[in-house]
Protein backbone atom coordinates (compact mmCIF):
# COMPACT_ATOMS: atom_id res chain seq x y z
CA UNK A 1 0.00 0.00 0.00
CA UNK A 2 2.68 2.64 1.30
CA UNK A 3 6.00 2.97 -1.04
CA UNK A 4 7.71 3.55 1.85
CA UNK A 5 8.01 3.93 5.36
CA UNK A 6 10.24 5.98 7.55
CA UNK A 7 10.37 5.17 11.14
CA UNK A 8 11.13 8.34 13.65
CA UNK A 9 10.10 7.53 16.47
CA UNK A 10 13.32 5.15 17.70
CA UNK A 11 13.23 6.66 21.15
CA UNK A 12 9.97 4.95 21.29
CA UNK A 13 11.52 1.30 20.32
CA UNK A 14 13.85 0.38 17.80
CA UNK A 15 13.88 -3.11 15.56
CA UNK A 16 16.51 -5.74 16.43
CA UNK A 17 19.33 -6.00 14.36
CA UNK A 18 19.54 -9.00 11.99
CA UNK A 19 22.79 -10.27 13.94
CA UNK A 20 20.78 -10.05 17.47
CA UNK A 21 17.66 -12.16 16.61
CA UNK A 22 20.43 -14.67 15.11
CA UNK A 23 21.96 -14.85 18.00
CA UNK A 24 18.66 -15.19 19.92
CA UNK A 25 17.18 -18.09 17.75
CA UNK A 26 19.07 -21.43 19.47
CA UNK A 27 18.18 -20.24 22.71
CA UNK A 28 14.37 -20.54 21.64
CA UNK A 29 15.11 -24.26 20.46
CA UNK A 30 17.86 -26.31 20.99
CA UNK A 31 19.15 -24.26 23.74
CA UNK A 32 16.32 -24.68 25.49
CA UNK A 33 17.81 -25.67 29.02
CA UNK A 34 17.02 -24.05 32.00
CA UNK A 35 20.07 -22.31 33.52
CA UNK A 36 19.74 -23.14 37.07
CA UNK A 37 19.62 -27.37 35.84
CA UNK A 38 22.76 -28.80 36.59
CA UNK A 39 23.22 -30.91 33.43
CA UNK A 40 24.79 -30.14 29.99
CA UNK A 41 22.20 -28.01 28.60
CA UNK A 42 21.22 -26.23 31.61
CA UNK A 43 25.28 -24.77 31.94
CA UNK A 44 24.66 -24.16 28.15
CA UNK A 45 21.97 -21.90 28.90
CA UNK A 46 24.20 -19.97 32.23
CA UNK A 47 27.05 -19.75 30.12
CA UNK A 48 25.44 -17.72 27.86
CA UNK A 49 23.97 -15.65 30.33
CA UNK A 50 27.31 -15.25 31.79
CA UNK A 51 28.65 -13.83 28.64
CA UNK A 52 25.84 -11.48 28.24
CA UNK A 53 26.54 -10.03 31.22
CA UNK A 54 29.98 -10.13 30.90
CA UNK A 55 29.08 -7.73 27.45
CA UNK A 56 27.18 -5.30 29.52
CA UNK A 57 29.64 -4.71 32.10
CA UNK A 58 32.53 -4.29 29.80
CA UNK A 59 30.37 -1.26 28.18
CA UNK A 60 30.03 0.79 31.42
CA UNK A 61 33.51 -0.29 33.04
CA UNK A 62 31.20 -2.36 35.58
CA UNK A 63 32.17 -6.03 37.01
CA UNK A 64 29.91 -8.69 35.91
CA UNK A 65 28.69 -9.36 39.36
CA UNK A 66 27.49 -5.85 38.96
CA UNK A 67 24.51 -6.50 36.47
CA UNK A 68 21.52 -7.63 37.11
CA UNK A 69 18.74 -9.12 34.29
CA UNK A 70 15.47 -7.64 34.67
CA UNK A 71 11.85 -7.74 32.24
CA UNK A 72 12.42 -4.09 31.38
CA UNK A 73 13.62 -0.44 32.04
CA UNK A 74 10.70 0.10 34.19
CA UNK A 75 11.18 -2.82 36.67
CA UNK A 76 14.79 -1.71 36.79
CA UNK A 77 13.88 1.60 37.98
CA UNK A 78 11.57 -0.02 40.42
CA UNK A 79 13.59 -1.76 41.61
CA UNK A 80 16.55 0.66 41.95
CA UNK A 81 14.44 3.26 43.55
CA UNK A 82 11.74 0.97 45.82
CA UNK A 83 14.74 -1.41 46.73
CA UNK A 84 17.12 1.27 47.93
CA UNK A 85 14.20 2.88 49.57
CA UNK A 86 13.52 -0.07 51.78
CA UNK A 87 16.60 -1.23 52.50
CA UNK A 88 17.93 2.17 53.91
CA UNK A 89 14.70 3.20 55.77
CA UNK A 90 16.94 3.28 58.68
CA UNK A 91 19.23 5.34 57.16
CA UNK A 92 16.52 8.19 56.35
CA UNK A 93 13.41 8.46 54.49
CA UNK A 94 14.59 11.63 51.78
CA UNK A 95 14.57 11.07 47.90
CA UNK A 96 16.08 13.51 45.08
CA UNK A 97 15.09 13.10 41.77
CA UNK A 98 13.85 15.37 38.91
CA UNK A 99 10.08 16.72 37.14
CA UNK A 100 11.09 15.04 34.30
CA UNK A 101 12.01 11.63 34.59
CA UNK A 102 10.30 8.62 33.29
CA UNK A 103 6.84 7.54 34.49
CA UNK A 104 8.37 4.66 36.10
CA UNK A 105 10.82 6.83 38.04
CA UNK A 106 8.03 9.60 39.03
CA UNK A 107 5.31 7.19 39.59
CA UNK A 108 7.58 4.82 41.78
CA UNK A 109 8.42 7.60 43.91
CA UNK A 110 5.08 8.92 44.28
CA UNK A 111 4.33 5.51 45.52
CA UNK A 112 7.05 5.43 47.86
CA UNK A 113 5.42 9.15 49.21
CA UNK A 114 2.25 7.27 49.88
CA UNK A 115 4.69 4.71 52.20
CA UNK A 116 5.54 7.54 54.23
CA UNK A 117 9.24 8.40 51.89
CA UNK A 118 9.31 12.35 51.64
CA UNK A 119 10.33 13.27 47.75
CA UNK A 120 12.17 16.44 45.97
CA UNK A 121 11.50 16.60 42.56
CA UNK A 122 13.72 19.35 41.14
CA UNK A 123 13.04 21.58 38.64
CA UNK A 124 14.86 22.17 35.55
CA UNK A 125 15.44 25.38 33.45
CA UNK A 126 14.19 26.13 29.95
CA UNK A 127 16.31 23.36 27.96
CA UNK A 128 15.69 20.80 30.56
CA UNK A 129 18.67 21.20 32.78
CA UNK A 130 18.53 20.53 36.73
CA UNK A 131 20.23 22.55 38.73
CA UNK A 132 22.74 21.68 40.59
CA UNK A 133 22.89 24.53 43.25
CA UNK A 134 19.66 23.53 43.88
CA UNK A 135 20.10 19.33 44.10
CA UNK A 136 22.83 20.48 46.77
CA UNK A 137 20.27 22.28 48.50
CA UNK A 138 18.01 19.86 48.67
CA UNK A 139 20.36 17.26 50.15
CA UNK A 140 19.36 16.48 53.67
CA UNK A 141 20.69 14.21 56.64
CA UNK A 142 18.28 11.96 55.88
CA UNK A 143 18.71 11.34 51.85
CA UNK A 144 19.15 8.05 50.77
CA UNK A 145 19.09 8.25 46.97
CA UNK A 146 19.52 11.19 44.22
CA UNK A 147 17.58 9.53 40.95
CA UNK A 148 18.55 11.48 37.71
CA UNK A 149 17.83 10.16 34.07
CA UNK A 150 21.20 10.37 32.03
CA UNK A 151 19.25 11.64 28.73
CA UNK A 152 15.71 12.74 28.93
CA UNK A 153 13.41 10.38 26.36
CA UNK A 154 11.06 13.38 25.12
CA UNK A 155 13.47 16.35 24.54
CA UNK A 156 16.99 14.46 24.45
CA UNK A 157 18.67 16.62 27.10
CA UNK A 158 21.73 14.86 28.85
CA UNK A 159 22.13 15.58 32.50
CA UNK A 160 25.28 16.63 34.03
CA UNK A 161 25.79 12.92 35.31
CA UNK A 162 29.42 13.74 36.57
CA UNK A 163 28.66 16.93 38.52
CA UNK A 164 25.41 14.78 40.16
CA UNK A 165 27.78 11.38 40.95
CA UNK A 166 30.44 13.72 42.06
CA UNK A 167 27.90 15.87 44.72
CA UNK A 168 26.58 12.26 45.08
CA UNK A 169 29.80 10.91 46.27
CA UNK A 170 30.38 13.46 48.81
CA UNK A 171 27.30 13.41 50.52
CA UNK A 172 27.42 9.24 50.71
CA UNK A 173 23.73 9.22 48.77
CA UNK A 174 23.22 6.38 46.36
CA UNK A 175 23.17 7.42 42.94
CA UNK A 176 20.41 6.04 40.18
CA UNK A 177 20.57 7.24 36.84
CA UNK A 178 18.00 5.91 34.24
CA UNK A 179 20.13 5.64 31.55
CA UNK A 180 17.29 4.06 29.08
CA UNK A 181 17.42 6.69 26.17
CA UNK A 182 21.32 7.14 26.54
CA UNK A 183 22.87 3.35 26.09
CA UNK A 184 24.09 3.04 22.80
CA UNK A 185 24.22 7.16 22.43
CA UNK A 186 26.25 8.60 25.28
CA UNK A 187 29.63 6.67 26.49
CA UNK A 188 29.26 5.88 30.13
CA UNK A 189 31.90 4.82 32.57
CA UNK A 190 30.15 4.55 36.01
CA UNK A 191 33.20 4.57 37.93
CA UNK A 192 34.31 7.83 36.62
CA UNK A 193 30.41 9.05 37.14
CA UNK A 194 30.26 7.97 40.74
CA UNK A 195 27.18 6.28 39.64
CA UNK A 196 25.68 3.51 42.08
CA UNK A 197 22.89 2.14 40.05
CA UNK A 198 21.47 2.38 35.97
CA UNK A 199 18.97 1.21 34.27
CA UNK A 200 18.64 0.20 30.74
CA UNK A 201 16.72 -1.54 28.15
CA UNK A 202 17.51 -3.85 25.29
CA UNK A 203 14.66 -2.27 22.56
CA UNK A 204 16.03 0.89 23.03
CA UNK A 205 19.70 -0.09 20.96
CA UNK A 206 18.17 -2.63 18.77
CA UNK A 207 17.78 -5.50 20.88
CA UNK A 208 14.33 -6.95 22.39
CA UNK A 209 10.97 -5.48 23.90
CA UNK A 210 10.42 -7.32 27.33
CA UNK A 211 14.54 -7.30 28.88
CA UNK A 212 16.51 -4.90 30.62
CA UNK A 213 19.03 -5.07 33.27
CA UNK A 214 19.86 -2.84 36.45
CA UNK A 215 23.69 -2.28 37.50
CA UNK A 216 24.27 -2.22 41.13
CA UNK A 217 27.66 -0.91 42.37
CA UNK A 218 28.85 -3.95 44.74
CA UNK A 219 28.06 -3.07 48.48
CA UNK A 220 24.89 -0.65 47.59
CA UNK A 221 22.47 -2.10 50.11
CA UNK A 222 18.94 -3.15 48.02
CA UNK A 223 16.02 -5.05 48.87
CA UNK A 224 14.80 -7.39 45.67
CA UNK A 225 11.87 -6.34 44.28
CA UNK A 226 10.97 -9.97 42.81
CA UNK A 227 11.05 -12.62 45.62
CA UNK A 228 11.33 -16.22 44.93
CA UNK A 229 14.43 -18.37 44.03
CA UNK A 230 18.22 -18.02 43.69
CA UNK A 231 18.37 -16.44 40.47
CA UNK A 232 20.76 -13.06 39.72
CA UNK A 233 22.96 -13.75 42.86
CA UNK A 234 19.34 -14.03 45.00
CA UNK A 235 18.36 -10.45 44.29
CA UNK A 236 16.09 -10.90 41.31
CA UNK A 237 14.01 -14.04 41.44
CA UNK A 238 12.70 -15.94 38.23
CA UNK A 239 13.62 -18.04 35.52
CA UNK A 240 16.22 -15.99 33.48
CA UNK A 241 14.94 -15.00 29.97
CA UNK A 242 17.80 -16.63 28.15
CA UNK A 243 17.59 -16.09 24.40
CA UNK A 244 16.27 -12.13 25.45
CA UNK A 245 19.48 -11.98 27.34
CA UNK A 246 21.77 -13.29 24.62
CA UNK A 247 20.04 -10.44 22.52
CA UNK A 248 20.28 -7.84 24.82
CA UNK A 249 23.93 -8.84 25.42
CA UNK A 250 24.79 -8.87 21.62
CA UNK A 251 22.86 -5.51 20.75
CA UNK A 252 24.70 -3.61 23.48
CA UNK A 253 28.25 -5.20 22.11
CA UNK A 254 26.96 -3.84 18.56
CA UNK A 255 25.18 -0.71 20.11
CA UNK A 256 28.78 0.30 21.79
CA UNK A 257 30.94 -1.08 19.56
CA UNK A 258 29.61 1.58 17.05
CA UNK A 259 29.03 4.49 19.45
CA UNK A 260 31.50 7.17 17.79
CA UNK A 261 30.54 6.32 14.22
CA UNK A 262 26.68 6.05 15.11
CA UNK A 263 26.88 9.35 17.13
CA UNK A 264 28.32 11.37 13.88
CA UNK A 265 26.17 9.91 11.84
CA UNK A 266 22.78 10.92 13.57
CA UNK A 267 24.52 14.09 14.87
CA UNK A 268 24.90 14.81 10.99
CA UNK A 269 21.20 14.02 10.35
CA UNK A 270 19.89 15.45 13.38
CA UNK A 271 21.38 19.25 12.36
CA UNK A 272 20.42 18.49 8.70
CA UNK A 273 16.39 18.15 9.93
CA UNK A 274 16.35 20.78 12.41
CA UNK A 275 17.99 22.94 9.91
CA UNK A 276 15.47 21.74 7.04
CA UNK A 277 12.18 22.56 9.89
CA UNK A 278 13.63 25.89 10.59
CA UNK A 279 14.44 26.61 6.92
CA UNK A 280 10.98 25.95 5.79
CA UNK A 281 8.34 26.18 8.71
CA UNK A 282 7.89 29.54 10.46
CA UNK A 283 7.29 29.74 14.58
CA UNK A 284 8.68 26.62 15.59
CA UNK A 285 10.97 26.20 18.16
CA UNK A 286 13.48 23.51 19.21
CA UNK A 287 12.62 21.84 22.83
CA UNK A 288 15.84 20.97 24.99
CA UNK A 289 19.15 22.01 23.96
CA UNK A 290 20.89 22.31 20.79
CA UNK A 291 24.23 20.20 21.89
CA UNK A 292 23.79 18.90 24.77
CA UNK A 293 21.42 16.29 23.70
CA UNK A 294 21.28 12.81 22.41
CA UNK A 295 21.99 12.56 18.88
CA UNK A 296 19.39 10.95 17.34
CA UNK A 297 16.56 13.36 19.19
CA UNK A 298 14.56 16.58 17.78
CA UNK A 299 11.77 17.78 19.15
CA UNK A 300 9.75 20.47 18.08
CA UNK A 301 6.72 23.02 18.95
CA UNK A 302 4.53 24.25 15.85
CA UNK A 303 2.42 26.74 17.45
CA UNK A 304 -0.95 27.41 16.05
CA UNK A 305 -1.68 23.08 15.97
CA UNK A 306 -2.03 20.70 17.62
CA UNK A 307 0.23 17.46 17.72
CA UNK A 308 -2.10 14.63 17.36
CA UNK A 309 -3.17 15.96 14.16
CA UNK A 310 0.43 16.23 12.79
CA UNK A 311 1.08 12.58 14.05
CA UNK A 312 -2.07 11.51 11.90
CA UNK A 313 -1.14 13.82 9.17
CA UNK A 314 2.52 12.36 9.04
CA UNK A 315 1.75 8.59 9.33
CA UNK A 316 -0.81 9.38 6.02
CA UNK A 317 2.85 10.02 4.40
CA UNK A 318 4.03 7.05 5.55
CA UNK A 319 6.25 8.71 8.32
CA UNK A 320 6.11 7.88 12.25
CA UNK A 321 6.72 9.86 15.14
CA UNK A 322 5.23 10.92 18.43
CA UNK A 323 3.95 14.10 20.58
CA UNK A 324 3.74 15.45 23.70
CA UNK A 325 0.46 16.43 23.06
CA UNK A 326 -2.70 15.84 25.63
CA UNK A 327 -4.60 14.03 22.65
CA UNK A 328 -2.27 11.39 21.96
CA UNK A 329 -1.01 10.49 25.72
CA UNK A 330 -4.46 10.10 26.61
CA UNK A 331 -4.19 12.50 29.42
CA UNK A 332 -5.79 15.62 30.53
CA UNK A 333 -2.55 17.43 29.99
CA UNK A 334 0.32 17.56 27.67
CA UNK A 335 3.43 16.43 28.55
CA UNK A 336 4.79 17.15 31.89
CA UNK A 337 8.58 17.33 30.21
CA UNK A 338 7.00 20.59 28.10
CA UNK A 339 5.62 22.27 30.75
CA UNK A 340 8.65 21.83 33.46
CA UNK A 341 10.97 23.52 30.70
CA UNK A 342 8.22 26.22 31.09
CA UNK A 343 5.89 25.66 28.23
CA UNK A 344 2.45 26.97 27.98
CA UNK A 345 -0.31 24.22 27.13
CA UNK A 346 -1.50 25.41 24.23
CA UNK A 347 2.07 25.72 22.55
CA UNK A 348 3.00 22.19 23.99
CA UNK A 349 0.04 20.61 22.59
CA UNK A 350 1.59 21.23 19.04
CA UNK A 351 4.63 19.56 19.94
CA UNK A 352 6.57 16.74 17.68
CA UNK A 353 9.17 14.43 18.93
CA UNK A 354 11.20 13.22 15.71
CA UNK A 355 14.20 10.37 16.69
CA UNK A 356 16.37 9.41 14.14
CA UNK A 357 18.36 5.37 14.63
CA UNK A 358 20.54 3.63 12.71
CA UNK A 359 18.21 2.96 9.49
CA UNK A 360 17.92 6.44 8.77
CA UNK A 361 19.60 8.54 6.08
CA UNK A 362 19.41 12.02 4.56
CA UNK A 363 16.49 11.24 1.87
CA UNK A 364 14.31 9.97 4.81
CA UNK A 365 15.42 13.62 6.69
CA UNK A 366 14.54 15.64 3.74
CA UNK A 367 11.63 13.41 2.89
CA UNK A 368 10.11 13.97 6.38
CA UNK A 369 11.05 18.32 6.17
CA UNK A 370 8.92 18.50 2.54
CA UNK A 371 5.69 16.66 3.70
CA UNK A 372 6.16 18.13 7.49
CA UNK A 373 6.22 21.54 5.74
CA UNK A 374 2.92 20.92 4.11
CA UNK A 375 1.28 19.03 6.81
CA UNK A 376 1.93 22.35 8.51
CA UNK A 377 0.67 24.96 6.67
CA UNK A 378 -2.43 22.72 6.11
CA UNK A 379 -3.34 22.56 9.25
CA UNK A 380 -2.30 26.39 9.92
CA UNK A 381 -4.99 26.96 7.32
CA UNK A 382 -7.86 25.35 9.34
CA UNK A 383 -6.23 26.83 12.62
CA UNK A 384 -8.42 30.10 14.10
CA UNK A 385 -5.50 30.63 16.19
CA UNK A 386 -3.30 30.99 12.93
CA UNK A 387 -5.93 33.63 11.29
CA UNK A 388 -6.03 35.94 14.42
CA UNK A 389 -2.15 35.82 14.16
CA UNK A 390 -2.66 36.83 10.79
CA UNK A 391 -5.16 39.97 12.03
CA UNK A 392 -3.20 41.53 14.67
CA UNK B 1 -7.97 4.37 16.78
CA UNK B 2 -10.61 5.92 14.49
CA UNK B 3 -13.16 4.74 11.96
CA UNK B 4 -13.05 5.29 8.48
CA UNK B 5 -15.27 7.90 8.14
CA UNK B 6 -13.41 10.18 10.98
CA UNK B 7 -9.99 9.53 8.70
CA UNK B 8 -12.24 10.73 5.85
CA UNK B 9 -13.21 13.79 7.35
CA UNK B 10 -9.67 14.61 8.72
CA UNK B 11 -7.86 14.14 5.19
CA UNK B 12 -10.54 16.24 3.16
CA UNK B 13 -12.33 18.33 5.78
CA UNK B 14 -15.61 19.80 4.21
CA UNK B 15 -16.24 23.59 4.37
CA UNK B 16 -13.08 24.34 6.00
CA UNK B 17 -12.35 28.34 6.23
CA UNK B 18 -14.25 31.47 7.29
CA UNK B 19 -17.23 33.45 5.71
CA UNK B 20 -16.46 37.19 5.72
CA UNK B 21 -19.47 38.29 5.77
CA UNK B 22 -20.86 35.95 7.83
CA UNK B 23 -24.37 36.38 9.71
CA UNK B 24 -23.27 34.35 12.70
CA UNK B 25 -19.62 33.41 14.51
CA UNK B 26 -19.34 30.62 17.31
CA UNK B 27 -15.91 30.04 18.88
CA UNK B 28 -15.83 27.47 21.72
CA UNK B 29 -12.38 25.74 23.45
CA UNK B 30 -9.39 26.89 24.64
CA UNK B 31 -5.96 26.61 23.28
CA UNK B 32 -4.95 25.36 26.91
CA UNK B 33 -7.22 22.00 26.68
CA UNK B 34 -5.96 22.02 23.20
CA UNK B 35 -8.89 22.73 20.84
CA UNK B 36 -10.68 25.41 19.74
CA UNK B 37 -13.87 25.12 16.89
CA UNK B 38 -14.76 28.37 15.18
CA UNK B 39 -17.78 28.26 13.21
CA UNK B 40 -19.12 30.51 10.48
CA UNK B 41 -23.01 30.95 9.29
CA UNK B 42 -24.29 32.18 6.34
CA UNK B 43 -28.11 32.61 6.65
CA UNK B 44 -30.52 33.30 4.12
CA UNK B 45 -34.17 35.76 5.20
CA UNK B 46 -35.60 32.14 5.09
CA UNK B 47 -33.75 31.55 8.31
CA UNK B 48 -31.89 28.23 6.19
CA UNK B 49 -28.05 28.33 6.80
CA UNK B 50 -27.04 28.74 2.49
CA UNK B 51 -23.30 28.62 3.74
CA UNK B 52 -21.14 27.27 6.56
CA UNK B 53 -17.19 27.33 7.07
CA UNK B 54 -15.15 26.12 9.91
CA UNK B 55 -11.77 26.41 11.17
CA UNK B 56 -10.08 24.48 13.94
CA UNK B 57 -7.31 23.91 16.52
CA UNK B 58 -6.92 20.28 17.78
CA UNK B 59 -6.48 17.04 17.14
CA UNK B 60 -7.36 14.74 14.43
CA UNK B 61 -11.34 13.85 16.12
CA UNK B 62 -11.78 17.52 16.47
CA UNK B 63 -11.43 18.44 12.82
CA UNK B 64 -13.68 15.49 11.70
CA UNK B 65 -16.20 16.35 14.39
CA UNK B 66 -16.27 19.92 12.98
CA UNK B 67 -16.25 18.85 9.80
CA UNK B 68 -19.03 16.97 9.80
CA UNK B 69 -20.75 19.41 11.79
CA UNK B 70 -20.98 22.00 9.23
CA UNK B 71 -22.17 19.13 6.93
CA UNK B 72 -24.86 17.75 9.07
CA UNK B 73 -26.13 21.51 9.52
CA UNK B 74 -25.55 23.35 6.14
CA UNK B 75 -29.25 23.59 3.85
CA UNK B 76 -31.10 23.63 6.93
CA UNK B 77 -33.31 25.52 8.82
CA UNK B 78 -31.72 27.49 12.21
CA UNK B 79 -34.52 25.50 14.49
CA UNK B 80 -33.62 22.52 12.95
CA UNK B 81 -29.92 22.91 13.10
CA UNK B 82 -29.81 24.41 16.39
CA UNK B 83 -31.22 20.41 17.86
CA UNK B 84 -28.01 19.30 16.21
CA UNK B 85 -26.64 16.86 19.31
CA UNK B 86 -23.06 15.15 19.85
CA UNK B 87 -24.95 12.15 19.48
CA UNK B 88 -25.75 12.96 16.48
CA UNK B 89 -22.16 13.86 14.95
CA UNK B 90 -20.38 11.17 16.44
CA UNK B 91 -23.28 8.32 15.04
CA UNK B 92 -22.41 10.49 11.42
CA UNK B 93 -18.86 9.68 12.19
CA UNK B 94 -18.80 6.16 12.55
CA UNK B 95 -18.26 6.45 16.00
CA UNK B 96 -15.27 8.17 18.14
CA UNK B 97 -12.89 6.54 20.98
CA UNK B 98 -14.56 7.53 24.56
CA UNK B 99 -11.57 9.74 25.45
CA UNK B 100 -12.72 11.94 22.24
CA UNK B 101 -16.29 11.98 23.00
CA UNK B 102 -15.59 15.61 23.94
CA UNK B 103 -14.56 17.15 20.64
CA UNK B 104 -17.92 16.55 19.32
CA UNK B 105 -19.43 17.86 22.25
CA UNK B 106 -17.34 20.74 21.46
CA UNK B 107 -18.69 21.00 17.60
CA UNK B 108 -22.22 20.97 18.90
CA UNK B 109 -21.20 23.85 21.17
CA UNK B 110 -19.45 25.75 18.24
CA UNK B 111 -23.01 25.18 16.29
CA UNK B 112 -25.04 26.57 18.97
CA UNK B 113 -22.73 29.18 19.84
CA UNK B 114 -22.99 30.52 16.34
CA UNK B 115 -26.83 30.51 16.15
CA UNK B 116 -26.99 32.67 18.98
CA UNK B 117 -24.60 35.08 17.89
CA UNK B 118 -26.69 35.19 14.70
CA UNK B 119 -30.05 35.14 16.69
CA UNK B 120 -28.39 38.12 19.25
CA UNK B 121 -27.33 39.91 15.94
CA UNK B 122 -31.05 40.22 14.71
CA UNK B 123 -32.61 40.39 17.42
CA UNK B 124 -34.46 36.77 17.16
CA UNK B 125 -34.97 34.09 19.78
CA UNK B 126 -34.35 30.51 18.15
CA UNK B 127 -36.12 27.93 20.45
CA UNK B 128 -33.33 25.97 22.82
CA UNK B 129 -31.54 29.22 23.02
CA UNK B 130 -33.51 31.01 25.46
CA UNK B 131 -31.27 31.09 28.13
CA UNK B 132 -28.05 30.35 26.63
CA UNK B 133 -24.84 31.63 27.73
CA UNK B 134 -22.15 31.46 25.95
CA UNK B 135 -19.93 32.46 28.89
CA UNK B 136 -21.76 29.24 30.69
CA UNK B 137 -21.39 26.85 28.00
CA UNK B 138 -17.21 27.11 28.25
CA UNK B 139 -15.76 23.40 28.13
CA UNK B 140 -13.24 22.49 30.68
CA UNK B 141 -10.81 20.51 29.49
CA UNK B 142 -11.28 16.73 30.08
Amino acid sequence: MMSKYIYMDNAATTPIKREVLEAMMPYFTDKYGNPSSIYSIGGQSRNAIERAREKVSKVFNAKPQEIFFTSCGSESDNWAIKGIAYANRKRGNHIITSKIEHHAVLHTCQYLEKQGFRVTYLDVDEYGFINLDQLKESIRDDTILISIMFANNEIGTIQPIAEIGKIAKEKGIYFHTDAVQAIGNVKIDVNELNIDLLSLSAHKFYGPKGIGALYIRQGVKIDPLISGGAQERNRRAGTENVPYIVGLGKAIELACENIDEHNEKLTKLRKRLIKGIFDNIDYARLNGDEEKRLPGNANFCFRFIEGESILLSLDMEGIAGSSGSACTSGSLDPSHVLLAIGLPHEIAHGSLRLTLGDFNTEEDVDYVVEKLTEIVARLRAMSPLYDERRER
Amino acid sequence: MYSEKVMDHFRNPRNVGEIEDADGIGEVGNPKCGDIMKIYLKINDDEIIEDVKFETFGCGSAIASSSMATELIKGKNINDAVELSNKAVIEALGGLPPVKVHCSVLAEQAVKSALYDYAQKNHKTIKGLENYNPEEDEIHCH
